[in-house]
């Protein structure tokens, strides 16, 4: 009998899929995958191809299979193809086709459509590997070299679980699709990443968790959503990506933490309490929270550019062919079709910005953005408990969604973070004030330097609290090739 | 009054609210509000499935509680609550979560005398990943017979494989063995309890088994079933249960180490976690090991291979031909001066592992040693345990 719980390890790529009696699909993949591994060789500098890395596999889709710790070196990392288990009688949650049963191949009518989502889904997941690749570089612990690591492979088996979508479903399209996935690059002149925020450099670590902290939660929500799919395939590969995704989430509102962390530590050791004297809080070796600020101020805003269009027609397709749901489709308590709905989207009203009521169809776009912005919320609510914790006063705020946008409703509009419209000049004056600046990224990059002995931290950055995988604080998380 | 009971909880200080353990809770015991998510103490049903999802650790917090704590309340919080001082509560360390377990490990433990307590520097135990209703399905890789023939006893070193299943057990730690079959009234038997004999990274390192120490008794169900077994066979595991009677981590700490026949199993495991790690100077380890004859002491050629200065052997026999009787306790008053040394050391942890027949004489010569230092036993052992460094599993 097909095994789909347990990991499959009898092809060269572990799956839960039944890959060895599935020979097109196979061969289709096998010819794939040397493209792929020198995809990954030429990206991460050598030395840590060779390192051996602490880093979490799946052996089952089961809760209890997913998560099992181990050395490996990450080119021989078991990238593979991981569904969640099929769920009996599962049906379309959501548009016109409700109720109906979920379906195992490709409806016709929406064979582009889809395959536009899962290629626009899949353009993501190595271009952020690509954004990254100098960052182990610097890494300011081998705790936090091996967290970006099991980012990187993670995102890689993303690609892979997109890739397999394209070359079990979509035929010879599936299959260009598939190779253009490995030939488009991260800020390239001629081929770009399709999304604009994967095209923008990840400089330095503050930037990488304000990334995994930001970008990465619009690629959760995306995967929610399309976790809600009523193609059955989709929804499954989506909803066990869902389950690793967690762990970029986790990087990325620690790393900050941790960063916030130093900072009022160093400033209550050194007895300043002004949070706006800078220099002196720089000269202590941390990053003074306005700078934090300002990173937060440009990864959330080019975050929310992710989310597209608020009113899209696109979008109201996509839900209402049951392509793709709402987060959390299956707890919300409607009829799932939204017809007679309406839902309130930000517009501009005679220089106002006002929420006004859209159909509700063409609004997914804006409800997802809402949910995220609630999601995103949270974190930074904690972040603020950590400087209220060390009696600074400062508090950290996401800036309102209208303010440096390039996409939707406000795009280029000079909207300030209070979200109040300025004249063009205005907003230019003040914009170092908002966003980073030259200068403080020369800052960021010179306290990015690495260090590499097991239990020490940059002095930017505080140890974590618990240890990956129960591991005590002075764990090896990498072992390091010095050739 | 209600009896205590142990309440499943987040950290939210560690939890970044990611909802994994919302998604996979098959009962939707796990709710979120903007701030915290928690579990509902009248749902959860301790499936454990939630425990290695979570990407930050902030899931396996446990607190022993006369009344739950509610959703509402929980969602207030910034931080979790300390441990409450609950009468019958176990401070925290849970050995297991369901009762049978749980009373088999507060029975096994009493010998300390009260309360027990890990080890500062233990690792933190993982308990009841798996129960009677969802075991774990181990495949035997080896059974081996460590005691002669003659002897009289059977001794058994099985090696069980997990395959691709998790079973994240510590040394000191026991696993449940499900015997196949019902009792007289058609219910499926209870698991019985093991120590596991291995250490934490394998039999083998780095494979996802264990071993088990297992006597065959004349009329043991299990011991006879699990003695029995052949390679490949399948067996049901429950488990890992225990969070007290585990090995200090700090390569520091000094052990002292007292057993009798298969109470040796828990001991194996933490001299070879050792020597794996490197850990401990000379003269760190000593170990007072109890059998009627060299035939029957389970390990005693492997034993003999260590060596002194990693692991001090006393091997006492009691039914030796032509050689007057000798019990672990009588050995201890030959090397008074040695046990005293430890005994003083605030590095040293103490473990007494075997029958329960041996507490008495053990403890006598324990009190004898002490006195002779000026120090009171019943004071000493008790300072000792609430310091987590005096460990009794007898049975």
């Amino acid at each position: 009998m097909l095994d789909l719980i347990n990991v499959s390890y009898d092809t060269q790529i572990p799956n839960n899929v039944g890959l060895s009696s599935d020979k097109r699909v196979l061969k289709a993949l096998e010819k794939w995958h040397p493209g792929y591994i020198n995809w990954w060789n030429d990206l991460i500098p050598q030395n840590f191809q060779e390192s051996m890395v602490y880093l979490r596999t799946a052996v089952s889709v089961d809760p209890k299979g997913w998560a099992k710790f181990d050395y490996v070196k990450m080119p021989e990392y078991r990238w593979g193809v991981l569904l969640a288990p099929q769920v009996e009688g599962r049906v379309i949650p959501c548009g016109e086709h409700a109720g109906q049963p979920a379906w195992q191949e490709v409806p016709g009518e929406y064979r582009n459509l889809l395959k536009r989502l899962i290629v626009i889904q899949g353009d993501t997941e190595p271009g952020s590997v690509e954004q990254q690749r100098f960052l182990g570089l610097t890494a300011p612990s081998l705790y936090d070299m091996r967290n970006l690591f099991q980012v990187n492979v993670e995102e890689g088996r993303h690609l892979w679980a997109m890739v397999y979508l394209l070359q079990k479903y979509f035929g010879k399209d599936g299959r260009e699709e598939a190779d253009d996935l490995l030939i488009r690059s991260s800020g390239s002149e001629e081929a770009p990443r399709m999304l604009g925020a994967f095209n923008e450099e990840t400089p330095d670590w503050l930037s990488f968790f304000m990334f995994t902290y930001f970008t990465d939660r619009d690629g959760k929500m995306q995967l929610e959503s399309l976790a809600q799919s009523g193609f059955d395939p989709l929804s499954r590969t989506c909803r066990f990506m869902l389950t690793e995704e967690a762990h970029h989430m986790f990087v990325g509102e620690t790393g900050v933490g941790r960063t916030i962390q130093a900072t009022v530590e160093a400033m209550n050791k050194a007895g300043i309490t002004d949070p706006y004297d800078i220099n002196k809080i720089r000269d202590l070796g941390v990053i003074d929270l306005p700078t934090i600020q300002k990173k937060l101020n440009l990864h959330y805003t080019l975050s929310l550019d992710l989310f597209g269009q608020e009113v899209s027609t696109n979008a109201a397709n996509a839900f209402n062919a049951g392509i793709k749901g709402r987060y959390m489709e299956h707890r919300i308590d409607d009829d799932h079709k939204l017809t007679g709905d309406t839902y309130p989207v930000w517009t501009i009203k005679d220089g106002a910005l006002v929420r006004e009521d859209a159909p509700a169809l063409t609004a997914i776009n804006m409800r997802l953005r809402d949910d995220y912005v609630r999601d995103a919320a949270g974190g930074v609510g904690r972040w603020n408990k950590i400087i209220e914790k060390a009696g600074v006063e400062f508090e950290l705020k996401m800036p309102h969604e209208s303010f440096h946008r390039q996409i939707g409703v406000f795009n280029g509009m000079p909207f300030d973070p209070a979200g109040d419209l300025l004249s063009r000049e205005a907003w230019d004056a003040k914009r170092d004030e908002w966003l980073p600046s030259k200068a403080d990224g020369d800052f960021i990059q010179s306290l990015m330097k690495p260090v590499y002995e097991p239990g020490k931290f940059a002095s930017w950055i505080a140890a974590p609290k618990v240890g990956i995988d129960n591991k005590p604080g002075d764990f090896e998380y990498v072992k390091l090739h010095m050739a | 009054m209600n009896k205590p009971l142990k309440q499943h909880l987040i950290d939210p200080e560690i939890c970044i609210r990611c909802y994994t353990c919302e998604m996979t809770c098959p009962v939707e015991a796990i709710v979120h509000n903007d701030d915290n998510v928690v579990v509902d103490a009248d749902k959860c049903n301790f499936c454990m499935d939630c425990i290695p999802v979570c990407p930050t650790g902030s899931i396996d917090e446990w607190r022993v509680v006369d009344t739950a704590y509610s959703v509402g309340e929980q969602f207030e919080w910034t931080e979790l609550p300390e441990q409450a001082d609950i009468g019958g509560g176990d401070d925290g360390g849970i050995e297991a979560l369901d009762e049978a377990m749980a009373a088999l490990l507060a029975e096994a433990h009493q010998g300390a005398g009260g309360k027990s307590k890990a080890p500062a520097s233990a690792a933190k135990a993982s308990v009841n990943m798996y129960n009677l209703g969802k075991p774990a399905v181990a495949k035997v890789q080896g059974n081996y017979r460590l005691t002669k023939e003659a002897s009289g006893a059977d001794v058994r070193h099985i090696i069980l494989d997990f395959g691709g299943q998790p079973m994240p057990v510590l040394e000191g730690q026991s696993i449940g063995i499900i015997p196949p079959g019902t009792d007289a009234e058609g219910k499926p038997h209870l698991p019985r309890l093991y120590s596991v004999s291995s250490p934490r990274d394998g039999e083998r390192p780095n494979y996802n088994n264990l071993s088990l120490t297992v006597k065959r008794e004349d009329q043991g169900l299990c011991s006879n079933y699990v003695c029995d077994l052949k390679i490949g066979d399948e067996v049901r595991v429950t488990g890992p249960f225990g969070a007290t009677f585990l090995m200090p981590d700090d390569p520091a700490s000094r052990l002292l180490m007292i057993c009798t026949g298969t109470g040796s199993a828990p001991f194996r495991a933490f001299t070879m976690r050792r020597q794996r790690m490197a850990a401990g100077a000379a003269g760190d380890m000593v170990l007072f090991f109890g059998a009627r004859t060299p035939d029957s002491l389970p390990y005693f050629g492997p034993l003999g291979k260590i060596p002194d200065s990693v692991l001090k052997k006393h091997l006492v026999f009691s039914r030796q031909p032509d050689v007057a009787k000798e019990y672990v306790q009588d050995r201890m008053m030959v090397e008074e001066e040695a046990v005293a040394e430890l005994l003083l050391d605030p590095k040293t942890h103490i473990y007494i592992c075997g029958l329960r027949g041996m507490e008495e004489g053990v403890e006598k010569s324990f009190a004898n040693i002490a006195e002779s230092q000026g120090e009171q036993w019943i004071a000493l052992r008790d300072k000792m345990r609430d310091e987590g460094r005096y460990h009794v599993e007898t049975y």
